[in-house]
């Protein structure tokens, strides 16, 4: 049986194991319809043109969590940003772990998605928020068909969280190999301030594919900052697809770090609903081996007076493979819109690959809009003037390689989480110099 | 110091060296002088070691020791300074801790510990003090943003750390208005002693009016042609290079 009909045919036991009273349970039952209809996404989709999932969707995944596993907290430490204090909703296997976590109710909401969902006194922003900015395609109606947990964080109104939130997905590999499905909401109302930094940690060889949906939804003047560590075992895969709706004034900024893992597919979607609102969409990409990452980006300028920033680079080694495909669309109404998108890629190794593919739609005529995209290797003249200054060809390789990343890193505004991303970085490129940020 | 014996080298199959010889003393300040295009950043690259270039015949030596063999890294580690017409940009390594990457790595090579970090920054500030930099550009990226003055004062600030027994500066006076270029002068001299030498590229006689050299040369489509003292410079101010054309004819 293929995967699709495996999930397509389990689905009626996975409703059946939830609560038919469910505000969701015909958003579930309709999104199976989908997926089952539109199946996995292939080649011959131009979005998925150098992105094949075939080699990940061959294998026998397990789709329900059997049994509950438990982790040290000691264990796993070192994949939290653990030098500052945060709030923390860790999953392991799909499955809250409530000992890993520390949530909170107090002024704002921090909790799990399976309490938003089953629970009444939130069911009014489910029935406002959940399954609104996220498409009807493929795997995003396969994640909602199969939507139960993940992170849901609401603040109210005039409201700033406190500290960072961390979200943090492990997968043990007690399972065999593990589908994961994570559904994250999150809902900044007006004048608010959030930070928020995921991860989708794999612990063990067994392959895991991680298909996540997070919807972000930015009122009016909301602050969101969301970073993504990319940085998992060789067998991981990961499709990450990120719905942002902002309102006017808001600012929302998204810095994904793909530092590793097997597949790796972000798809990064804005719409821009209300004026003087700033986007910030910001990528470093450090790869090797037959390692692939996709960043698949939209900007939907509709309102006059916005603005967008992408900034996107990435270092590719060996026989590791990149794409970058970044759509602005600026409607009519859009005047004044600024967007601006760069991509730029190194490739160290003559079999290293790059697709980068700007796609640029305007349809106001009062706007300025710039993009670039550069494919090279590391420039000999600036080797040369490290050498010079005593410094190893292997230690100068390294320092322009993170001078390189260093433009996406400056907006990080966690400077503990800017410092364990600047070392993830120096130690991936194998340096040991001392970098001061 | 520094001897260049029958040195021919050149680029991609185009001969641009042809035939150099060169022999610096401790303690001496030579110039080479000479048109766009006669060979003085290359023999500047060169002599630091750009792997673009290929050495097609001929030796340098550093100490009576050949350094063709060596990485341009290894001939720093031996004491050769370059100073770039053009420096490269480096954001997010500040000033400060490029040096100290650099000192470090220096010490490294010759199987000595980093440099405490008080006896660092007390140089440092010695250095900077000598060189009128202000304590904020330290704190900069490493070039980014920096006008031609403050790259090429920089680029002395580095010299002045790293304490080369041979400087070369290509072409420093580029770009410098008069101030800066006294700094810059000044900063050179005091550098001057009995064990390290200096070569000075340039295309002008300005800057040699403050780095007064012992001894100029002159380049002429990759050969030197002409060898004299300091006032060889005042001469080609005055009439150019067209002259010594004619007379080699």
């Amino acid at each position: 049986m293929s995967l699709k009909d495996k999930l397509v045919s389990s689905h009626i036991v996975f409703q059946d194991s939830l609560d038919p009273d469910s505000p969701i349970y015909d958003v579930r039952g309709n999104a199976i319809k989908t997926f089952e209809a539109e199946g996995f996404p292939s080649k011959k989709d131009e979005a998925w043109k150098y992105t094949s999932l075939n080699s990940i969707l061959k294998k026998d995944y397990n789709i329900f969590p059997t049994k509950k596993s438990t982790l040290d907290f000691k264990d796993v430490e070192h994949y939290f940003i653990n030098d500052i204090d945060t709030y923390n909703i860790v999953f392991v296997d799909g499955i809250f772990n409530a000992h890993l976590s520390s949530t909170t109710h107090d002024g704002i909401d921090v909790c799990t998605m399976n309490s938003a969902l089953t629970k009444s006194k939130y069911q009014q922003i489910i029935d406002v928020y959940f399954n609104k900015i996220a498409k009807e395609e493929s795997l995003t109606s396969l994640n909602t068909a199969y939507a139960r947990d993940g992170a849901y964080i609401y603040i109210p109104k005039g409201k700033v969280a406190d500290k960072p939130i961390q979200i943090i997905h492990f997968a043990t590999g007690s399972q065999e190999a593990s589908l994961l499905q994570p559904r994250n909401l999150i809902v900044a109302e007006e004048n608010t301030e959030v930070q928020i930094i995921e991860r989708h940690q794999s612990l063990s060889d067994s392959p895991t594919f991680t298909n996540s949906v997070t919807e972000v939804y930015a009122a009016k003047r909301a602050i969101v900052d969301y970073y993504k560590i990319q940085n998992d075992k060789l067998d991981a895969s990961l499709v990450d697809t990120t719905e942002i709706e902002q309102h006017g004034e808001s600012i929302v900024s998204v810095h994904t770090f793909s530092l590793g893992g097997n597949i790796t597919r972000n798809n990064l979607n804005y719409y821009q609903k209300g004026e003087r609102i700033d986007s910030i969409l910001k990528g470093v990409t450090l790869i090797e081996g037959k390692q692939h990452v996709d960043h698949n980006t939209l900007v939907h300028h509709i309102e006059p007076n916005c603005e967008s920033h992408q900034d996107y680079k990435g270092i590719f080694a060996e026989n590791a493979t990149g794409v970058f495909n970044g759509k602005v669309v600026v409607e009519k109404e859009a005047q004044k819109t600024n967007a601006y998108q760069s991509n730029n890629n190194i490739l160290i190794d003559d079999k290293a690959t790059i697709n980068s593919k700007p796609q640029l739609e305007i349809f106001a005529d009062d706007v300025r809009c710039s993009h670039g995209c550069t494919i090279g290797q590391l420039d000999e003249s600036a080797l040369f003037y490290l050498q010079s200054r005593g410094i190893a060809k292997k230690e100068a390789r390294a320092l322009l390689m993170y001078a390189f990343a260093n433009t996406v890193l400056s907006s990080v505004k966690i400077p503990q989480l800017k410092q364990r991303i600047t070392k993830l970085i120096a130690k991936k490129i194998g340096v040991s110099i001392g970098f001061e940020i | 110091m520094l001897t260049v014996k029958n040195l021919y080298a050149g680029i991609e199959e185009k001969d641009i060296l042809k035939g150099i010889n060169l022999e610096i003393k401790a303690g001496e300040v030579h110039a080479i002088m000479g048109p766009n295009g006669s060979g003085k950043s290359t023999l500047s690259s060169v002599i630091a070691g750009k792997e673009e270039y290929e050495v097609t015949d001929g030796d340098i030596f550093l100490n009576e020791e050949s350094i063709l063999e060596m990485d341009p890294e290894e001939r720093a580690h031996e004491g050769v300074f370059l100073s770039f017409q053009y420096p490269v940009e480096i954001p997010g390594v500040t000033v400060t801790n490029f040096i100290k990457t650099a000192i470090n790595q220096t010490r490294k090579a010759k199987g000595l510990e980093d440099m405490p970090a008080s006896e660092m920054l007390k140089m440092i500030r010695e250095k900077s003090e000598l060189l009128e930099i202000d304590r904020k550009f330290l704190s900069r990226s490493l070039n980014v943003g920096f006008s031609g003055g403050e790259k090429k004062r920089n680029e002395i600030f580095q010299m002045a750390m790293l304490e080369p027994k041979l400087a070369i500066l290509d072409e420093t006076d580029s770009g410098l208005d008069i101030d800066a270029l006294r700094i810059v002068a000044n900063g050179v001299n005091k550098l001057r002693s009995e064990d390290n030498a200096v070569l000075v590229i340039t295309h002008y006689q300005r800057l040699l009016d403050y780095i007064v050299p012992d001894v100029v040369h002159v380049l002429m489509d990759g050969k030197i042609v002409k060898t004299g003292g300091k006032e060889l410079a005042h001469e080609l101010e005055e009439k150019g290079y067209d002259w010594l054309k004619e007379e080699l004819v």
